[in-house]
């Protein structure tokens, strides 16, 4: 039990406890305290710059995001108003085409009925000169015909040798 | 590559080199050690390491440095003495390096010896020499070897703590820089891995200054220690040291228990009666046991690595050729280099058991 290696000196037990405690109140009072309290400043600094930073490209996120929308919203709007450009034109072209359809049916048959009638004039016209011309070529003969009193006797001889009086 | 090895080749022989001239010093100095602890013995007697050794690893009243020409060149250190007689100072060279008892020191009609390194009072008429029946142990205040080492240790502590704190002082909570820069890891590593995971992240605040205070401590005394003549002192290997360490660690587990660890002492939740009274003497010595342990795990790893470096160089002398040194030198290099790791190793250790053991008395348990 006398091996000095494992006997604790009273006199080293002493200082060691006053030497400790020295170092422990200094330490604690004009090293660890300022030094834990600006560690911990500066990691709270760190995590506040690393959650604004990871707001910030949040919010990046959300804007991109709704800028798309936006953008998408702008795209379906310009193609439903192509669509109904499209579907107008059509209609457009539809209706006009119907409507000149209807202008050329009816124009032709207008020209139609005009033909019909300029037809019909013109030969009521051609009816009217034949007769008129068949009137003068008839007078023309008659008068040819009966120009001298024995024309018109034998005429009249052949007559009235056709008329039978049975 | 080439040149690389060549470096490495370079940098290890100058090691040797510097090993070797220390070891020189070492073998005078050994040698008459061995010379003034055996006056009787002769040169011609086969080599004893372990009164060497002790003589390294114990504590002593002086710092000393080497012998030349038989004459011991050490720092005396303070004597201070708490006798019958109130106080008494010397320094120690008033022994003039005797350490058998022999010389006397004369102060307030008492006569003191030194023996193995402890101081007696000779009982009056009580001629020189130690033996039991004629010295009286006196209270030995003295600062020792291991006492001023400790000292040196709280000065560069406080000096490379007050310099990191400075750092934060004078320019707020801002990146660490230069010495702060070495230290804050280290702070951060006992707070985030030491007191953070032992404690609990609700109550590991109010620990933080004894595990920083004791992790450094344990550290930078190791440290000293491995450094010859400078440090050399073997404070954390010395029981009475780690007895205090235990003993705070014991002090500050106890005070700060919360009643689930006192029940869990006392009145083991879970468990049927007769086993409850079986378990309260084993956690009652359990409370012993703990501080115990650590006490005897840091003095034992730091007096071992003292040991193992001291006897590699002792081969030298055992076999009593020089030549030895090309073996022993690098194993002694190499069992540094480890130590220094067994340094930081048994720091971190100690302040980890200790927070574990603050941990388990201010834990709240969930009930099962």
């Amino acid at each position: 039990m006398n091996n000095p290696l494992v006997t604790p000196e009273l006199g080293l037990i002493i200082w060691s406890t006053l030497v400790f405690c020295i170092l422990f109140f200094l330490l604690a009072k004009y090293a660890w305290k300022p030094i834990l309290k600006a560690v911990k400043e500066r990691e709270a600094s760190i995590e506040n710059a690393l959650n604004a930073a990871e707001q910030a490209k949040n919010e990046m996120k959300q804007l991109s995001a709704s800028n798309e929308a936006l953008l998408n919203q702008a795209r379906a709007e310009r193609d439903e108003m192509l669509k109904e450009a499209r579907i107008t034109k059509d209609k457009m072209i539809t209706e006009a085409k119907l409507a000149a359809n209807t202008e050329a049916e009816r124009i032709i048959a207008s020209a139609r009925e005009a033909i019909q009638n300029e037809k019909l004039a013109a030969i009521t016209e051609l009816k009217n000169q034949v007769a008129t011309l068949s009137i003068e070529i008839a007078e023309k003969i008659l008068k040819q015909e009966l120009s001298t009193a024995e024309k018109q006797k034998s005429l009249i001889d052949s007559a009235v040798a056709e008329i039978n009086l049975n | 590559m080439l040149k690389n090895y060549f470096v490495k080749t370079l940098v290890f022989t100058v090691f040797s080199l510097i090993s070797f001239t220390s070891l020189k010093a070492e073998n005078h100095d050994t040698l008459t050690t061995k010379h003034d602890e055996n006056h009787e013995t002769s040169e011609n007697s086969e080599y004893d390491p372990i009164p060497v050794i002790m003589h390294h690893i114990a504590d002593a009243h002086d710092w000393h440095f080497f012998d030349y020409n038989g004459h011991a060149f050490s720092m005396p250190l303070p004597i201070i003495l708490w006798t019958d007689n109130g106080l008494v100072t010397f320094m120690s060279s008033e022994f003039h390096h005797d350490n058998s008892g022999e010389h006397i020191v004369e102060r307030k009609d008492m006569r003191f010896i030194k023996f193995n390194e402890k101081i007696y009072s000779l009982k009056i008429g009580a001629p020189a020499g130690f033996s039991y029946d004629t010295t009286t142990p006196v209270l030995d205040l003295s600062i020792t070897k291991n006492v001023f080492s400790m000292l040196m240790s709280v000065v560069i502590i406080l000096f490379v703590f007050f310099k990191t704190a400075g750092h934060y002082t004078k320019n707020g909570a801002v990146a660490p820089k230069g010495i702060a820069s070495f230290m804050e890891p280290l702070i951060l590593f006992v707070r985030d891995d030491i007191a953070k995971v032992n404690i609990g992240e609700k109550k590991y605040m109010k620990f933080m200054p004894y595990l920083l205070t004791i992790f450094f401590f344990i550290w930078f005394n190791n440290l000293l220690g491995l450094i010859p003549w400078i440090g050399g002192a073997n404070v954390t290997g010395n029981i009475a040291v780690t007895l205090v360490l235990a003993i705070f660690t014991m002090i500050i587990t106890n005070i700060n228990g919360n009643k689930e660890y006192w029940g869990h002492i006392f009145w083991m939740p879970g468990a049927p009666v007769p086993v409850k009274i079986m378990l309260i003497p084993i956690e009652l010595v359990g409370v012993l046991i703990k501080p115990f342990a650590l006490m005897v795990r840091l003095f034992a790893n730091i007096t071992a690595g003292h040991i193992v470096v001291l006897s590699l160089l002792s081969l030298v002398f055992i076999f009593k050729n020089a030549s030895l040194g090309a073996v022993s030198v690098p194993f002694a290099l190499f069992i540094s280099v480890l130590e220094l790791l067994v340094a930081f190793l048994q720091a971190y250790v100690f302040t980890m058991l200790s927070a574990l053991f603050i941990g388990t008395a201010v834990a709240e348990h969930e009930h099962h």
